[in-house]
């Protein structure tokens, strides 16, 4: 295990061990560096503020330190804003490693839900449109989304079909009638990511799938109606159709049950195959696999195809949520703004010393952040950079951002993924009612419809970081720029 | 450490009662099992498991799941344990209340009893994607008591 002694820590009020100092130099107002020490093979930097680094858990550290002494990691860990205590890699963990030079690819660096993430619709309604049929439309979403523990989705897939499903991605459910062909040009990896490999996958996996196309889960999974309640940047605003007022329309889920059974799976063969491969791991949870090993490439397989599963989950989740608009404002156009992941691991390019290295970039709750000019962005959109999608908690804003050119040095262009748990989830039980929450935000002009009070309380806005907090600290570290505020309107959980 | 602490019911803390509890871990949750065998330890964490989702003692065991798993270490086979029955809540829509674990030789054989969800009766708080290799262990602690415990991913 690397990093340092523990014992400076404090404890915090959720119970936790808020991180030792020590050994953490400040390198500018947003950046702090752990020089190697140990096990380490490159630096640990984490991107926060003063109180952001001090709120932080110690196991952000101990397991930043763990990520760094991983084979073939290039540059440096890399800790988001909104880093938490995750498993094996911190959540809001970045770490970019090189086949060439004995990298590896780790399960617990992508998560149990791969390629969770966010997608935005930009609308023709404006906010008083919608307030105007609030009611109606949060009780026909609530009808028309399956959310929750136990619900399913309508759609039964055939082996073949699934194998379609698992390397088509968007493509595929928009060839099977969900949504316009335009939605895909502004989806990353325009809908679709290649190298699938549906034979990776495991009976359970294909079997947890089977009725949940088309689900969007519980927990911080949500359906939000929100509107532009704010503009930073007018140019960038523009471009992505966010002017004030505007309502917009964020879906965030993942792979379902596909993704956690492959999770499930692959961590475990990682964590027994280890020393097999000569990976002397400091924990298990740091279960990994060489790259170039046929379990690294299997799991990569796998990963692809699940991230594919969780590309056609949201196109499918907003072809319901446009059928429901439609119902009630029979003008309505939602126009995808962008759809992105941050719980994967891609194959990019990136400048290493000025030179191109094609390298594995695990983003563990953390978004990929292209700044301004990348190819990989949409056209429309390119000059201002990729559009990064944020999530809030419920009741709270979110925020889209926009990829910085600062990003590609500071992080393999990665920004923060949301605002980050600041207590459990007992503690929120404790603390809250879900009754009680569901008013109080009705009062303010927010619908949350969800089928569980008890999952309401657990996931109340007060159990969340400042969102605010975290994406000023995101921009003032250069990882990426504020395009706009969006607050809800209506929230659909499960 | 954070979270309830609660008696068993039911068939599985017959005898010695065993206990489980919940401990905090960012933005999941862990799970912890106590007993005088390291099966009852795993029934005492399979509960807590339910209790992530809803109350126990709402789960009526009208069904009944056979599971068997193997696994190289008392650890993994913990967490192919938990993993079981994610899977059968998962694919099958069942809560699980009652268990009766045998472990032998790496091998354990388990009967899981439950029921159906029932979303007004059960008010699920949130799915668990799957047990994770965070704080995994199983072992014996000082007064000779079984704790099994791991972080799930919810």
């Amino acid at each position: 295990m690397a990093g340092g002694a523990r014992s400076a820590c404090s404890t915090s009020r959720a119970g936790r061990r808020t991180m030792n100092r020590e050994g953490v130099h400040r390198v500018g107002d947003y950046r702090w560096v752990i020089e190697p020490t140990g096990a380490m093979r490159v630096p640990a930097v984490l991107y926060a503020d003063e109180a952001l680094l001090d709120d932080m858990d110690d196991k952000v550290r101990w397991q930043l330190c763990n990520v760094a002494s991983l084979p073939g990691i290039v540059g440096a860990a890399c800790a988001m804003p909104d880093a938490h205590w995750g498993y094996g890699f911190p959540i809001g963990g970045v770490a970019a490693f090189d086949a060439d030079a004995g990298g590896v690819v780790s399960a617990g660096g992508v998560g149990f839900d791969i390629s969770c993430g966010v997608r935005t619709l930009v609308s023709t309604c404006t906010r008083e449109q919608v307030v105007d049929v609030q009611q109606q439309l949060a009780h026909e979403l609530s009808r028309a989304i399956p959310a929750g523990v136990g619900s399913t989705g309508r759609l039964r897939l055939s082996d073949e079909a699934m194998d379609e499903m698992l390397t088509g991605g968007a493509r595929w459910a928009v060839a099977e009638g969900y949504g316009p062909g335009d939605d895909l040009e502004h989806i990353e990896e325009r809908g679709c990511i290649g190298g699938a490999d549906p034979h990776a996958l495991s009976k359970r996996a294909r079997e947890r799938q089977r009725e949940e196309m088309g689900t969007l889960g519980s927990g911080n999974h949500y359906l939000e109606v929100q509107w532009v309640a704010e503009v930073f940047d007018r140019d960038a605003a523009a471009a992505f159709g966010l002017e004030g007022g505007r309502v917009v329309v964020s879906i965030h889920c993942g792979s379902r049950g596909l993704g956690h059974q492959v999770g499930t799976d692959y961590l475990r063969d990682m964590a027994i195959a280890a020393p097999s491969h000569g990976l002397h791991l400091p924990d298990r949870e740091l279960a990994c696999a060489p790259i170039r090993s046929t379990l690294g490439q299997r799991y990569l397989g796998a990963m692809r195809a699940a991230m594919n599963c969780a590309l056609a989950n949201r196109q499918i989740l907003t072809h319901l949520c446009r059928e429901s608009f439609h119902r009630l404002l029979p003008g309505f156009s939602g126009k995808l703004l962008y759809d992105v992941s941050h719980n994967i691991c891609k194959e990019e390019v990136h400048a290493v010393d000025g030179c191109d290295r094609r390298l594995y970039v695990h983003r563990k709750g953390a978004t990929r952040a292209f700044g301004p000019g990348h190819a990989a962005v949409p056209e429309a959109l390119r000059a201002h950079g990729q559009p990064v999608l944020i999530g809030g908690s419920m009741g709270t804003a979110s925020y889209v951002l926009a990829g910085a050119a600062t990003g590609e040095a500071l992080s393999w262009s990665s920004a923060c993924h949301g605002a980050g748990r600041s207590m459990s989830r007992h503690q929120a039980t404790r603390q809250w009612h879900g009754r009680k929450v569901v008013d109080d935000l009705a009062a303010r002009g927010i619908l949350v419809r969800s089928p569980s009070l008890r999952g309401v309380a657990e996931e109340a806005p007060g159990a969340y970081k400042s969102v605010d907090r975290v994406v000023d600290v995101a921009e003032k570290a250069g990882l990426a720029r504020k395009v706009a505020r969006l607050e809800p309107l209506i929230c659909v959980k499960g | 450490m954070t979270g309830g602490r609660a008696r068993a019911a039911g068939p599985a803390a017959a005898g010695t009662a065993g206990e489980w509890e919940h401990f905090a871990h960012g933005a999941d949750i862990g799970v912890r099992g106590r007993g005088a065998t390291a099966a009852q330890a795993f029934e005492q964490a399979a509960l807590a498991l339910t209790a992530v989702v809803t109350s126990p003692a709402q789960v009526h065991q009208q069904v009944s799941v056979s599971i068997t798993c193997r696994a190289p270490d008392l650890d993994l086979l913990l967490y192919e344990w938990l993993n079981s029955l994610v899977f059968h809540m998962a694919t099958q829509h069942l809560l699980f209340s009652g268990f009766d674990v045998r472990i032998a030789d790496g091998v354990l054989e388990a009967e899981a009893r439950g029921q159906l969800v029932d979303v007004q009766r059960h008010a699920p708080a949130v799915e668990v994607k799957g047990a994770t290799l965070t704080e995994l262990a199983v072992r014996q602690d000082d007064d000779g008591r079984w704790r099994a415990q791991c972080v799930l991913d919810v």
